[in-house]
């Protein structure tokens, strides 16, 4: 077996890139949050997809209205307000679940779902006003588009909000258990990262639009 | 998963996580993040409606603007930082906004050259009829 | 109450698909019957079908793959047979129906045979050259290929249900909007594609996860694996291209069920949109199913010569190189139409460049190989086989990269030729020499070799026979999808490939007799020391088949080529006697949560495809309320005392120390 001799353990010579050895694998908090991380991301570049098409498709009203007739930028304020402000909340409900806090959580985590009820209710009337007017998805691609991507944003929230109850449920039943706090860490991390995505939406849909 | 001893990583940290920093800090790090986002966000849709500026200029201020304030939800809700605990959480992050920039950027330069070079659909629609 | 579904879907009046799902829906009637008689259901549920264990879902991806092959391959053998009798005549299939199989046979081969074959040898293999227990997310894991499977079942079932696409295996629109497709055929595709596309995204995830954040103590990014690397790029792309694809079906979708108008000719949709978006998925699609098939290629030669794997750095860089710039080459697959030049121009470079790494990586396995002690296994005719195939499709494909040329060959049976030749010859050459070379560490005994070797030389030389005649026939100016054709120069070169395909046939019967032989003589065959090849990396550092928690101690690595070097030492120290520090494992618990989800995602599919809504919301409800099920269980984990782990591993202790004292 004279190949033997020849295997070393550092064929490549990278004995010196590296100095310290890998520390092994990470835990399961770390694991878990990177784990969603990464499928945050995905979503985000799924998002980026429909800002593309709204991107795109934002000219083509097929003589339908445009966004600058469309837009009531009052709503989408006090929609923005509910959004900046469930995220504090939200915060404050990862450090009372840090710290064990049952009544301050639930607390927190009532009012967050509450602010993302009212985003949602301000959503949903905005979407029926603008049915009623005749400028429902199918009028022109522009619509389509819109509709399509602001309804992705709100079908998010919607899922988050459905997350969200789920979550207080498991506490109220199993405590602030190690595997219920990872949840919450990722709950909390998709739900700070709808709001930035809100941040793009308002942005590059309301007030860019409300201004062509 | 593992039966090492799962001792803490000074390496690593999980996306959305801290470390050790006390209570008071940490309360303090979300009333900054949320008052500066919404500093941010008045100011947003105080240029979009103003007579006051440079016109052609309110499209680009609200896009820098929005790139400031999804910085601020990174760094203050979300703590990525630029510690060496957070390498991967930050690499991940830039090949994820590498992307999203790819698609967005190459969608509109593809699609508004294409727009150029051909006539859009419903008017060959119309040649046809 | 039915939606759309009645039964006139049922194509009673069409021979081939009412006997070829009669054959089939037989031979699964037979295999359940068997199952239940024989009793082996409380194995198979308890063993396989709950199980969250990363070997058994990447074997059970495998076995998906391989069947899914044979309907795929059946639908090729089919329009083979097609184009070569329809010269001046109408051959034996309609057209709707023609149309169908190759919208199926290009959709089967993509999404439900290289797809699940790749994931599967990165889930089996990874975690062990990893060194470590099981993946990031077993249970989300058994989740993906259950999803994976939901959607391969949904296209099998518009075979006796409906109809299937005739759109091609990316459904263009206008073609596929619903006022061209009105049938179900679209929707087949899009939902079953929008199912198997969230198994894939949760498959991706946890291989990115796995990899980064999963390694043993001292496997070191630049100590992995080359596997490992293109697996991490692999699914890297996997997480950020997957996306764009649901987004695109949607919005596809959207405009076939509600009426939008993102793709269609009227109120301002744009179908050139559609081209745009589908390709910024496409293309990087075609890396995540190439790059572990590189990744196993690297292995293969490496361990196959005897020597570590040559410029490994520069190997590592050309991989991310790859995972990178496949996202700023996608408008290539529409060169010719209607961008400008300098848009053309721009991404005719760029596509050429991307070749660069990958001519890197050819020279590093030449270098691997060069002054090696080259075994011809069968893996390794594999390697071999790959790199002169691969080298002409690439060749090609730079050719077609030139937008001048591409205007000339675009949609031509060239370009056919073209991504034939770098899927076949790099992919599926690709996972038949993973699937040779790792068999044997899944099941515990190896494959037959001269059977295997029968079936390499029939594929290679089938394929050469098959496609060769294609470029040249593509260049006479045949254009792809016909259905019949006038053209009296053209036949030859079709009846040649039609030839070719019987030939790959005749390998493909040569795999199944392999796999029969070697179940047959699996105790000559078996691998008692779970290193049968020599191997450099750590899965031939345990049992073959692995134990259910893979290595009894995790292993220590120091440098590259971990396995080897705990060879080497192990040669020159002698083996140690001392038994190693045995603790009590903790694995994940085995979760019907996969199989259940899946049950209720082809409920909810199928429903969505005929419209019928009351199931579709019966299908959502189940769904979440079997993940709010899983997310309320309170034991996740169980314990393997130490002292059990000590006895299961005694039995690999022993045979290495056989192995390394040289008395094998």
């Amino acid at each position: 077996m004279s190949t033997i001799v020849l295997g070393h353990a550092d064929p490549h010579h990278l004995g010196g890139l590296h100095a310290a050895d890998h520390a092994g694998p990470a835990s399961k908090r770390i694991v878990t949050g990177y784990g969603f991380w990464i499928f945050l991301l995905s979503d985000i570049v799924m998002f980026s997809c429909f800002f593309a098409a709204y991107a795109v498709l934002s000219g083509q009203t097929a003589d339908g209205p445009k966004g600058s007739e469309l837009f009531d930028l009052r709503s989408v304020a006090a929609e923005t307000g509910c959004l900046l402000l469930s995220s504090f909340t939200c915060g404050l409900a990862s450090i009372a679940a840090d710290v064990r806090e049952k009544t301050l959580f639930q607390l927190a985590m009532a009012l967050t779902c509450a602010l993302g009820l009212a985003f949602l209710s301000l959503e949903v009337r905005e979407f029926a006003s603008l049915v009623a007017r005749g400028a429902g998805p199918t009028r022109s691609a522009f619509l389509s588009a819109f509709f399509t991507l602001v309804g992705c944003h709100g079908l998010h929230v919607s899922a988050g909000v459905l997350w969200l109850l789920t979550m207080m449920a498991q506490v109220i039943a199993k405590g602030f258990r190690a595997d219920i706090q990872r949840r919450l860490l990722c709950f909390a991390l998709f739900w700070h990262a709808l709001d930035i995505i809100w941040v793009a939406l308002f942005s590059v849909v309301y007030l860019l639009g409300a201004g062509q | 998963m593992s039966d090492l001893p799962l001792e803490p990583h000074a390496t690593d940290v999980a996306p959305g996580d801290e470390g050790e920093i006390q209570i008071r800090a940490r309360i303090l790090g979300y009333v900054v993040g949320l008052g500066i986002a919404i500093v941010l966000t008045i100011t947003s849709f105080f240029i979009a409606g103003t007579d006051l500026v440079w016109q052609p200029s309110i499209p680009v201020a609200i896009v820098v603007l929005a790139i400031a304030q999804m910085g601020v939800h990174l760094v203050f809700f979300l703590h990525i930082t630029t510690g060496p605990d957070n390498t991967n959480n930050v690499m991940a992050l830039a090949f994820g906004v590498l992307i999203v920039f790819l698609v967005i950027g190459g969608s509109l330069w593809i699609m508004s050259n294409l727009n150029q070079n051909m006539m859009p659909m419903d008017q060959i629609m119309q040649m046809q009829r | 109450m039915f939606g759309k579904l009645s039964w006139s879907a049922i194509p009673i009046d069409q021979p081939i698909p009412m006997i070829t799902s009669g054959v089939v829906a037989l031979v699964i009637l037979s295999v359940l019957a068997w199952v239940v008689l024989a009793g082996h259901l409380p194995y198979l549920w308890r063993e396989w079908i709950t199980s969250v264990d990363h070997k058994r879902i990447g074997v059970m991806y495998t076995l998906l793959a391989l069947v899914m092959l044979l309907r795929g391959f059946a639908d090729a053998l089919m329009m083979r047979g097609q184009q070569a009798v329809a010269f001046q005549a109408q051959g034996y299939l309609p057209p709707e129906h023609y149309n169908q199989i190759f919208s199926a046979h290009g959709t089967i081969m993509i999404f439900f045979v290289a797809m699940p074959f790749v994931i599967g040898l990165m889930n089996l293999v990874v975690p062990l050259q990893l060194g470590v227990r099981d993946v990031a997310f077993p249970t989300l894991n058994s989740v993906g290929f259950w999803l994976t499977a939901t959607g391969a079942l949904l296209v099998n079932i518009s075979l006796v249900v409906g109809e299937f696409a005739r759109t091609g295996w990316l459904p263009y629109p206008p073609l596929s909007e619903l006022t061209y497709s009105p049938g179900v055929g679209v929707d087949y595709y899009l939902w079953s594609l929008q199912i198997s596309g969230i198994g894939t995204l949760v498959a991706g995830i946890n291989l990115v996860t796995t990899v980064l954040k999963l390694r043993t103590k001292g496997m070191n990014y630049l100590r992995m694996p080359m596997f490992c690397w293109t697996t991490l790029a692999s699914n890297l792309l996997i997480v950020a291209a997957f996306p764009i694809l649901t987004a695109t079906l949607a919005m596809l979708i959207l405009d076939r069920y509600f009426g939008f108008h993102f793709f269609t000719n009227e109120a301002g949709g744009n179908v050139m949109m559609f081209m745009n978006l589908i390709w910024a998925w496409g293309h990087p699609e075609v890396y995540i199913l190439v790059l572990p098939a590189f990744g196993i290629f690297s292995e293969v030669v490496s361990t196959f010569s005897g020597k570590p794997l040559f410029g490994y750095r520069s190997m590592v860089l050309a991989t991310m190189a790859i995972c990178v710039i496949s996202f700023m080459v996608w408008l290539h697959h529409f060169f010719t139409m209607g961008a400008g030049p300098n848009v053309n121009a721009i991404f005719g470079i760029a596509s050429m460049i991307i070749a660069v790494p990958t001519g890197v990586k050819i020279y590093n396995w030449l270098f691997t190989m060069y002054l090696g002690r080259v075994r011809f296994t069968t893996p390794m005719l594999w390697a071999i086989g790959f790199m002169v195939t691969f080298l002409i499709g690439g060749l090609t494909g730079v050719l077609v990269a030139v937008p001048p040329a591409d205007f000339l060959l675009h949609n031509s049976l060239f370009l056919v030729a073209h991504f034939h030749n770098v899927i076949i010859g790099g992919v599926l050459f690709g996972a038949f020499a993973g699937y040779t070379y790792w068999f044997s560490k899944a099941f515990g005994f190896r494959l037959h070799e001269g059977l295997g070797k029968a079936a390499f030389w029939c594929w290679l030389i089938g394929f050469y026979v098959a496609f060769m005649p294609l470029y040249a026939v593509g260049l006479l100016g045949m254009t792809r999808r016909m259905q019949h054709y006038d053209v009296p120069e053209w036949r030859p070169w079709l009846l040649v490939a039609a030839v070719g395909a019987l030939i790959i046939f005749a390998g493909i019967v040569f795999q199944i007799l392999q796999l029969v032989v070697s179940i047959r003589h699996r105790v000559e065959l078996r691998d008692r020391t779970g290193d049968p090849w020599d191997g450099r990396s750590l899965e031939w550092a345990t049992a073959s088949p692995p134990p259910v928690f893979n290595f009894a101690v995790t292993p220590v690595v120091s440098g590259a080529d971990a396995y080897w070097a705990m060879k080497v030492r192990a040669r020159r120290d002698g083996a140690s006697d001392q038994s190693p520090d045995y603790k009590d494992i903790e694995m994940p618990r085995n979760s019907p949560t996969g199989f259940v989800c899946a049950f209720f995602a082809t409920v909810m599919g199928f429903a969505l495809i005929w419209h019928i809504w009351w199931m579709v919301a019966a299908g959502m409800v189940g769904a979440f309320a079997t993940f709010v099920v899983f997310a309320w269980r309170d034991h996740d984990e169980y314990v393997i005392p130490a002292a059990d782990v000590a006895r299961i591993d005694q039995v690999n202790v022993d045979a290495r120390r056989a192995l390394m004292s040289g008395a094998v």
